[in-house]
């Protein structure tokens, strides 16, 4: 550990120093962005809100919780990474605590207990669990490379995530399912074979449509995707309400500000389907600015990664990478019906402050990775 | 330390790819909502952002044949609340419940129904309606339209006919011509939230109603006023249950009159009129049973005996088929036996020794009962058929009732002694009209009717309403006849009280008992037409269970006589004295000559 710090140490000294700027200006951007628009779905129905009535309400929170993530972020970019590797089992224990403590004592929403209160704060495990899971993950597979290629470990690296896993499903199952696709790209990006991954790839197909055949309810959700006109009151409320807010958008939009679909048809217009909002005000034009935003991003991510100055450090912001990217597919992917429903928020542009915090700490993770890149 | 390999930097790129494949599968499936469904989307979004409210369209108007409006519209208003944007609902109730005069729970049911617009009242007055909107009340809404209003309150109100509260016909004239006078209901469309409330500054988009045509009808205030007028006398004098006038013009069809006292206020049609409030406690269904009974047209809805007025069919079926001539004698000694029973004539010590035209203007019993032998009960029934007693009249009114008439084969010969004399089945008081019509205008069946033409809000004919009509009824000659027969009926028979100095009139009187006959309970009327050589207006005079004297021929001709006597003037129709050249009259002249010479 020691040759570690001493090594990154005479990396600063030398002042060959690269930093992701365009990665930088990404995040900006994009928190920029998600602020106007969570401040143009929201303003609305908070100003007629009784218990609210503050058209900038959600506006306030969302900034307030993107500045501490600025300032995590910049603390973070700071601090070597090498530096967490000594508080991954910390981070893992803390995080299974929380997500086990949030079960029992959380406040609920919706039917399930997802927060945890400070005062005037709350606070979501499950985003914090993600954070944990990639500098976790990290430090266990970049100390065994090698057997990595053994089928064994793969599943020893799968139990692993288990006990977080599951308190988590427990309360959020799409989170659950963002944090086992993270280990499984961070393990297919160690390990050496395919074979592997394409056998589990088949065992978790196949799980899956058991899954879902097992249970009435989840089928009744398949017919919900494939038909939400039949249920319009209902279920496939959210669902139709989303397509109109898209359809309508056409090419450019209606402009800023503009939608009709987040004055109360789209319910909480701010959380899961702010997308659709965005097609609405910013037409087809708009939306695929953004899908090329988070492109341009996941390349960064993938520059870094390949560049990183070690295996942990390329782990590290492929986990990183999968987190985004998974989160911005299923996102869009449920927004335009093309899977069935489940709560992922947007990252950075959907309204939840735990979540735009640990993004930006997390990104700040990802700049520290990039510092250490040799140039030249 | 490890640093990564190659390989991993392979995987990194393969988990790039997916991704990028997914992002591109998820443009491709935005381009497809957001370009080929964005029309079918975008249409289903406005549909659920736009909240409608009607524009009522006015009504069409109802005038006489002379442009005198009947049926027309007055300003009036609806008030609804909008429960999302009331603020002070305690306030809106009182102030609601106070002017509209409706009780506070009945408006609280509305104020506090979670609706995104709720009709308290409509119909309001005017007044009202302005008074409300003075308070300003939020969530309170008063949109004026228009309310439909009878400047003539009961006159011919069961012909007209009034609306519901939704602008459709209920009886009448207005049922009929409901999709002529319709017209198209106007839309505003406005944005709102979700929650039911108006967007501020999104504007809104109107769709102007289409007011409904004007319609122009048959009818002649100045007789159908007189008539009323007539029938009114009458009844009061004779304490009749009720009077019928049916005042029509046997070429055409067209009705220029038709009364059924007692009327009832238009424009009050849910208030019973005195005859029939008896002041008694009834539920709701008591009340809409005596609803109805004053809103039925009896010209139309209600069948009855016709009596001796149907003599004139009897004498048409066996003109037509040639079993007696003007000059058949007949005997009688005030009774006829068929199959054992006696039937009496009115007059029961006889008429005597008598020819067929005195036969019937006597209206002697014996000499129809003989009359229908002759014809028998197949070609009389197929002559029912010929005359379209059969069929209804088809006039241009709802609710008309069919004829109610023995199957053919049950007509034996009681069944026929007593049909020829007009008992034993029941008829229209309009059935009746039509088919007289027929045998005095040269044998063409017209259907009777009261639309002419509508008219847009520019005054453009936009339908001018046909009727058909069915020649050869009779034959021409046979028709002469039946003028000439009918002609000496008034001139010199039971139907002289109906005469009218210098005026050639013909006509025929009928005093039918009602079911059942213990009750001692009569149908007074008189059917009359004049000039009597040309036809160009028949009248038909219905007193119902009048009290005292009860002939025909002594209360309902009178009745018929006074009509005439005010309204030939008025419908140009000469004395024919002064009316030598004329050559109808001289027609006219030439076969009451005959028919004297023959007698």
């Amino acid at each position: 550990m020691s040759e570690v710090s001493k090594r990154a140490v005479k990396k600063k000294n030398k002042k060959i120093m690269y930093f992701d700027y365009t990665l930088l200006f990404l995040i900006i951007f994009l928190v920029g962005f998600g602020l106007v628009v969570v401040y143009s779905t929201s303003s609305y129905s908070a100003q007629l809100n009784p218990k609210i009535a503050d058209a900038a309400y959600y506006l306030k929170k969302q900034a307030f919780a993107a500045a501490l993530g600025f300032f995590g972020m910049f603390v973070v970019s700071k601090i070597d990474y090498h530096v967490w590797r000594r508080f991954a089992g910390l981070a893992y224990i803390i995080a299974f605590g929380l997500c086990v403590f949030v079960i029992f004592f959380g406040d609920s929403a919706n039917g399930s207990s997802r927060w945890i209160r400070l005062g005037p704060l709350s606070f979501q495990p499950s985003e914090f669990a993600k954070l944990a899971m990639i500098i976790f993950l990290a430090t266990v597979i970049s100390r065994m490379p090698k057997q990595m290629a053994e089928f064994s470990t793969l599943v020893k690296v799968m139990l692993l995530i288990i006990p977080i896993v599951a308190p988590v499903a427990y309360t959020n199952l799409s989170t659950a399912i963002i944090i086992i696709g993270i280990a499984v790209a961070m393990a297919f990006v160690a390990s050496p074979k395919y074979s592997h991954f394409i056998v589990a790839g088949l065992i978790i197909v196949a799980f899956g449509v058991i899954f879902i055949f097992a249970a009435a309810y989840r089928m009744g959700r398949i017919e919900i995707w494939l038909h939400p006109e039949t249920d319009p009151m209902g279920k496939g409320m959210q669902t139709l309400q989303g397509l109109y807010a898209i359809g309508s958008g056409g090419l450019f939009g209606k402009g800023l500000g503009e939608s009709m679909q987040k004055l109360g048809y789209v319910p909480e217009a701010q959380n899961d389907m702010v997308f659709s909002i965005i097609c609405e005000e910013l037409g087809l034009f708009g939306a695929i600015c953004v899908i090329l935003l988070f492109i341009l991003m996941l390349w960064r991510f993938m520059v870094i990664a390949n560049n990183a100055k070690d295996l942990y450090g390329t782990l590290i912001v492929v986990g990183i990478m999968a987190h985004i990217a998974i989160q911005v597919v299923l996102n869009i992917a449920v927004v335009t019906n093309t899977i069935p429903n489940t709560g992922i928020t947007l990252p950075f542009i959907s309204y939840g402050g735990t979540s735009v915090s640990f993004l930006l700490t997390e990104m700040g993770l990802a700049l520290n990775v990039s510092r250490s890149i040799k140039v030249g | 330390m490890w640093r990564s390999k190659t390989f991993n930097r392979k995987k990194i790129m393969i988990i790039f790819c997916v991704v990028l494949a997914a992002m591109g599968i998820l443009i491709g499936r935005l381009v497809y909502l957001m370009i080929f469904c964005s029309e079918y989307y975008g249409i289903k979004a406005t549909e659920l952002h736009e909240r409608e409210r009607d524009i009522k369209a006015a009504r069409g108007n109802i005038y006489d044949v002379n442009g005198v409006l009947l049926a027309g519209n007055k300003s009036v208003c609806t008030i609804s609340v909008i429960h999302s944007q009331i603020e002070n609902p305690e306030q809106v109730i009182q102030v609601l419940s106070r002017e509209l005069e409706l009780d506070e729970e009945t408006v609280r049911k509305r104020v506090e129904k979670v609706s995104s617009i709720e009709r308290v009242k409509t119909n309001v007055d005017k007044e009202v309606g302005d008074r409300i909107r003075e308070y300003g009340l939020a969530g309170v809404k008063v949109d004026e339209d228009y309310k439909r209003y009878y400047p003539f309150h009961d006159l011919a109100s069961k012909v007209i006919g009034f609306t519901g509260g939704d602008n459709q016909g209920i009886i009448g004239l207005e049922v009929k011509y409901d999709e002529y006078l319709q017209g198209i209901n106007g839309k505003i469309l406005t944005l709102t939230d979700a929650a039911g409330l108006e967007i501020e500054n999104a504007g809104e988009r109107r769709q102007e109603p289409v007011s409904g045509d004007d319609l122009y009808i048959s009818m002649d205030y100045n007789i159908q006023e007189y008539a009323t007028q007539l029938a009114e006398k009458v009844r009061e004098e004779k304490q009749a249950d009720s009077v019928s006038i049916i005042v029509m013009n046997p070429q055409d069809g067209s009705i220029y009159a038709m009364v059924n006292v007692p009327e009832f206020d238009l424009n009050e049609p849910f208030t019973l009129i005195s005859e029939l409030d008896t002041g008694e406690v009834r539920d709701s269904k008591e009340t809409q049973n005596l609803l109805n009974q004053m809103w039925r047209n009896g010209c139309i809805n209600d069948t009855y005996e016709p009596g001796s007025t149907f003599k004139t069919v009897t004498t048409a079926a066996a003109l037509e088929c040639g079993v007696v001539k003007t000059t058949d004698q007949f005997y009688c000694p005030g009774y006829i036996v068929v199959e054992n029973r006696r039937i009496r004539c009115h007059k029961t010590t006889g008429h005597g020794a008598e020819d067929f035209t005195h036969g019937i203007m006597n209206s002697c019993n014996p000499v129809f009962i003989q009359v229908g032998m002759r014809i028998g009960a197949e070609r009389f029934f197929d002559y029912f058929g010929q005359f379209g007693l059969l069929n209804k009249t088809g006039i241009d009114l709802p609710g008309e009732a069919a004829t109610i008439m023995h199957k053919k084969e049950n007509i034996g010969p009681v069944e026929l002694a007593t049909m020829s004399f007009g008992q034993s089945f029941q008829i229209t008081p309009i059935q009746l009209a039509t088919t007289v019509s027929s045998f005095v205008n040269g044998g063409t069946r017209v259907t009777p009717h009261f639309g002419l033409y509508s008219k847009n809000e520019e005054g453009e004919v936009t339908h001018t309403f046909t009727y058909e009509s069915k020649e050869g009824i009779v034959s021409e000659e046979n028709s002469e006849t039946m003028r000439s027969l009918l002609k000496m009926v008034v001139s010199e028979g039971g139907g002289k009280k109906a005469a009218i100095e210098g005026y050639s009139i013909g006509g025929k009187t009928a005093t039918s008992q009602t079911l059942p006959r213990s009750e001692h309970k009569y149908i007074s009327s008189f059917i009359g037409f004049a000039p009597a050589e040309d036809p160009q207006v028949l009248a038909l005079v219905i007193i119902n269970h009048p009290q005292g004297v009860y002939y025909g021929g002594t209360i309902a001709a009178p009745v018929c006589r006074t009509l005439f006597e005010n309204i030939f003037p008025y419908l140009g129709i000469e004395q024919t004295e002064e009316q030598n050249n004329g050559n109808c009259s001289q027609q006219a002249k030439q076969s009451t000559v005959m028919l004297a010479g023959k007698r």
